[in-house]
This record gives C-alpha cells, sequence and structure tokens, in this order.
C-alpha cells in the first residue's frame, strides 16, 4: 500500500452547473505537486467525464448527491475517487467500450475511453440500484523541487 | 461559454469561446444546428481557438454537426484547436473523421 501524504473529498449535488467546479477544485488541490500543463488538463478532462457521468446516468431521474475524493499518494501518485448513489450501471464493459451511450445526442459515448487514455488505471465499481463508484490513477512526471 | 458565427461569401465560421462541457453541451449543438439551417453555405469552419476546456460533450456537438453537414453534401473544418480539445479529439480518433487545421483564418 502507498502512504497517503494529503486528501480531500467533497459532496457536490448533481447539477451540471458543478461539473467545472468539480475539476477546478482537483486541479487546484493537485497544484501543490506543480503537475505539467498537460497533466493538468488530462486531470480536469478525466473528472469532468466522471462527475458528468454521475449526473447525465447515474442520475438521470433525480438529483442526488456526488463525492469527489482526491489521495495524494507516495511517488507523485494521484487517486482519485467519483462516487454516487445513482442507478448503477448493469453491465460495466457494456458501458466502457467506445461509442457506447444510454445518454441522448449530447453525448459521446467516448467518456470512458477518454478516462482510460488519460489515466494509469481506470477501475469501475457498479452496483444496480445502489451506484457507481469510479477511480482513476495517475502517476505524475517527476518535477525538480517538487514534493512527494 | 460564448458562440459567435461570422458569415462570409461561401463559408461560414463558429467561434468558441470559454468552457465546452455537458452543462454548455445542449446550447452549443442547438446553436450550431441552427445554423446549419440558416446558412446553405458549403464549408463550415469550427473556430476552437478559443475554447480553455473541452471534455467528450464536444465531440458530440462537432460530430452532430458534421453528421448534418454531410447529409446536405456541405463540408465542416476544425482550425486553431489547442492543445487540451485537441488531446480528446485524438483520443476519440475524430482527426480521422474530420480536417484539422491550424489557421484561425483558414
Amino acid at each position: 500500500m502507498l502512504t497517503v501524504l494529503n486528501q480531500m473529498s467533497m459532496k457536490l449535488e448533481s447539477r451540471s452547473v458543478n461539473e467545472g467546479f468539480a475539476r477546478q477544485a482537483v486541479a487546484a488541490f493537485l497544484a501543490q505537486l506543480d503537475p505539467t500543463m498537460d497533466e493538468l488538463n488530462d486531470i480536469k478532462t478525466v473528472v469532468s467525464e466522471a462527475v458528468t457521468n454521475a449526473i447525465v446516468h447515474g442520475y438521470r431521474d433525480r438529483l442526488g448527491y456526488i463525492n469527489v475524493s482526491v489521495r495524494l499518494l507516495e511517488g507523485r501518485t494521484v487517486e482519485i475517487k467519483v462516487r454516487d448513489q445513482g442507478c448503477g450501471i448493469a453491465d460495466v464493459a457494456q458501458a466502457r467500450q467506445p461509442m457506447f451511450t444510454t445518454g441522448d445526442d449530447t453525448r459521446s459515448g467516448m467518456g470512458f475511453t477518454i478516462m482510460e487514455s488519460f489515466t494509469d488505471r481506470l477501475r469501475v465499481r457498479s452496483s444496480p440500484g445502489h451506484g457507481t463508484l469510479v477511480t482513476l490513477t495517475r502517476t505524475l512526471s517527476a518535477r525538480r523541487g517538487a514534493q512527494a | 461559454m460564448q458562440i459567435t458565427h461570422e458569415s462570409q461569401e461561401n463559408q461560414l465560421i463558429l467561434h468558441y469561446v470559454g468552457e465546452l462541457d455537458h452543462h454548455e453541451a445542449r446550447k452549443a449543438m442547438d446553436y450550431a444546428e441552427s445554423l446549419a439551417v440558416l446558412y446553405p453555405v458549403e464549408r463550415y469552419v469550427l473556430d476552437l481557438s478559443g475554447l480553455t476546456f473541452m471534455d467528450s460533450s464536444g465531440l458530440a456537438v462537432a460530430l452532430n454537426l458534421y453528421r448534418t453537414l454531410q447529409r446536405t453534401g456541405r463540408r465542416m473544418v476544425i482550425c486553431g484547436c489547442p492543445p487540451q480539445p485537441l488531446r480528446v479529439f485524438q483520443a476519440a480518433g475524430i482527426p480521422k473523421i474530420i480536417p484539422f487545421e491550424e489557421d484561425v483564418k483558414c
């Protein structure tokens, strides 16, 4: 197990206006690791995808809470968890397929593909009727003078 | 996000400024779709040089407009795409479908 050096968590209502807040807040927390602009952009993108999934799919029919937590682990590893208590995903393997979506025409079906491309590891645990937990892990490049 | 458009002789340029995510996607999509009806020009240019963030919602916006234009035999190009949106487009393989040009004044 990697040592946890710092962590934070936040609880948001599943309103689309909170997508921007969620990615900005995670990016602000990660500033202490002095990530590159590309790393920060990748992480903002995957947070946006995971939070949007919770809003559009998890809580498709109602408002609910989304928990976003970030842990900074030794070796400049960032672990982000996005959890909802929404409807869950019956077939996770199918949901992770490129172009698959149960959403409307504003959804591309590429959310999980982007989360996979921009992280080192993507884990999805879901239980129909109980919710979904998405865990995104990314190790940042070494930076001279940076912490951890 | 702000979207404006500029009509030229045989092309229409759409300028996107700000963050394009799911929260803004419906507005962006409806705006582009209504322009596709109003302006029967042959070429549409999406100027993304003012985008400060885009996630997969932007893919849906671009692909929907591309399909609408294709159905009526028209073309679309994406210009001036900053690095972050470009990585999202590339991860989805979009540059194989929609042409990308660097210069905004294309």
